[in-house]
């Protein structure tokens, strides 16, 4: 008996070791950077600097939460409907979702870019009936439109999934029992897809607010998320103390969004309802 | 009328979702080096692609990187899960669990971010001039893939039947043996499933590596970066139709497969 809790210590020990030196490690070396400067003294000068770019912040979360909610806008009636047809059906339109995910973010994300340039694709179809070209790039539409175009999938993944669960019986036995389809989809499908819909919104809320590549590409240079910001101090201004403490700062954040919706999938529907 | 807007509303986001897409296939047959005005139809940019050494090499870069670290999360990520599934103490277990997620919650820009900080604090302290390389960035790829073999490999330990095992011992095997023959069979499919989508996370992966690799190992996603910084030749829209042609072919063989597999059990229930 000894020797085989012995010999499965043996197993976990090389992925404790490397979790350790690969997982914990570097985040405290993200703290120690955060608060040394570039000989390694204490400071707090990284920290104080953050307040330089709290618009940055600002307007990093403030898009993120709107591209969350219009793929939860969107999403959430795709799903729906997905959710009714038959199941051969459902698994193609699931693998056409998930296909161009496929596709590397950086090529789709330039794509968009042909197509909504000055000189792009649509520009180019408007000019055929004389139409002025449209300023699309460099907008905060923009921007918000390739979080969404992005991360859309993750969205609808997690809410068809738990619609696709729900019991056929539960929603007739709402209508025998007198629902309308309003009061069916507000009693009981929306309750029961929580789960999904809360999973879905920090799966695109996460990757949006960090993202650096969506914003210099459609956001043509002029709009700064805090993606950006990380990326200059750390591949071309090598502040990496200052990089590390907004590294601190997004890692803080995002975790206390993920215990926050972790609240309110666990008070299961009570809120919506 | 109601099923009718359903499924515009459909065909719209299937329309919007596929539309870069398109533009990156088609502009791929260009006949000059635009990428926004068609001119006329030519595989010059496919000619291109293929004679470019700096293409093909990165390519190559991103498939040995990708089969290395997925080979490697693989073993070292069931092994785990084999522990994690036999640790009795809830708080340990809670911990380890915690900690395996911390990959998959941090944003890939942190995740980077520190696991470049680490490389560069470990290379000054050993006096490195250059602390990134092919090394760091297999780290790299293994630490983000781990946590994706776990959580596939897990929940197919959990489904299995520890007497199974336990009545092989009691006949006589070993437990490596009876570990062999009895629990690594059943959990198979999450293993593989571990592989493949560790094998494509890596695949894609561009932040994670923009962080952790060194000037010397180029990969396609760090390649296409380091183009889309100028404009963009439709050889790079061409390397990516390959791929996602690819990609298309595989999943719709396998999806064929499944859904001949659902018919015939639905057939066989009737």
């Amino acid at each position: 008996m000894k020797k085989r809790s012995l010999s499965k210590k043996l197993l976990g020990a090389p992925y404790i070791l490397w979790a350790a030196i690969f997982i914990i490690v570097p985040l405290l070396i993200v703290v120690y950077y955060s608060f040394t400067d570039a000989d390694g003294n204490f400071t707090w000068s990284n920290i104080t600097q953050l307040v330089d770019y709290k618009e940055t912040f600002g307007i990093s979360i403030l898009y993120s939460l709107i591209a969350t909610l219009v793929s939860l806008v969107i999403s959430y009636p795709f799903a729906y409907v997905m959710s009714k047809k038959n199941e051969y059906v459902q698994k193609i339109m699931m693998m056409l979702v998930m296909l161009p995910m496929w596709m590397n973010l950086l090529i789709r994300t330039y794509s968009w870019m042909n197509i909504l340039e000055r000189n792009g694709i649509i520009n180019n179809f408007l000019g055929m009936f004389g139409i002025e070209p449209l300023k699309m790039i460099g907008t905060p539409g923009a921007v918000i439109f390739g979080m969404v175009y992005n991360y859309i999938p993750y969205m609808i993944l997690p809410i068809y999934t738990v619609m696709a669960k729900i019991d056929r019986s539960v929603l007739e036995a709402a209508e025998d029992l007198g629902s309308n389809a309003f009061s069916k989809l507000r009693r009981v499908i929306l309750p029961l897809s929580l789960p999904g819909v809360v999973s879905g919104i920090t799966m695109v809320f996460v990757p949006s607010v960090s993202t650096f590549y969506i914003s210099q590409k459609l956001g043509g240079g002029k709009i700064m998320l805090i993606g950006d910001v990380i990326e200059r101090q750390m591949q071309t201004a090598y502040n990496y103390n200052l990089g590390a403490a907004l590294s601190l700062v997004l890692m803080v954040m995002i975790l206390i969004s993920l215990a926050v919706m972790n609240r309110f999938s666990d008070n299961d529907g009570s809120l919506i309802v | 009328m109601k099923k009718f807007a359903g499924n515009l509303f459909i065909g719209i986001i299937y329309t919007i979702l596929y539309a870069p897409l398109l533009v990156m296939v088609l502009f791929s047959f260009n006949e000059s080096k635009s990428t926004a005005n068609f001119t006329g139809f030519s595989l010059k940019w496919y000619n291109e692609l293929f004679s470019s050494g700096s293409s093909m090499e990165a390519l190559k870069n991103t498939l040995i990187l990708a089969v290395a670290s997925a080979v490697i999360a693989t073993v070292l990520g069931t092994m785990a899960a084999v522990y994690i599934y036999y640790i009795r103490n809830k708080a340990w277990r809670g911990t380890v669990n915690l900690v395996t997620n911390i990959p998959m919650m941090n944003p890939d820009i942190v995740t980077g971010v520190s696991l470049m900080l680490l490389f560069v604090f470990i290379g000054r302290l050993i006096g490195a001039t250059n602390s990134l390389s092919f090394g760091t960035l297999l780290i790299a790829h293994i630490t983000f893939n781990l946590p994706y073999v776990i959580l596939n490999v897990l929940p197919k330990l959990n489904q299995t039947d520890p007497h199974l095992s336990e009545a092989a011992q009691d006949l006589g095997s070993t437990p490596l043996r009876a570990f062999f023959n009895i629990v690594l069979p059943s959990i198979m499919p999450g293993i593989m499933s571990g592989f493949l989508m560790s094998f494509t996370l890596s695949l894609d992966d561009f932040v994670i590596s923009y962080y952790t690799t060194g000037s010397d190992f180029q990969t396609l996603p760090l390649k296409i970066f380091s183009m889309t910084k100028k404009t963009v030749k439709p050889d790079m829209y061409a390397i990516s139709s390959l791929i996602f042609v690819t990609v298309l072919v595989l999943l719709l063989i396998i999806n064929i497969a499944q859904i001949k597999q659902m018919k015939k059990d639905a057939a066989k229930k009737n």
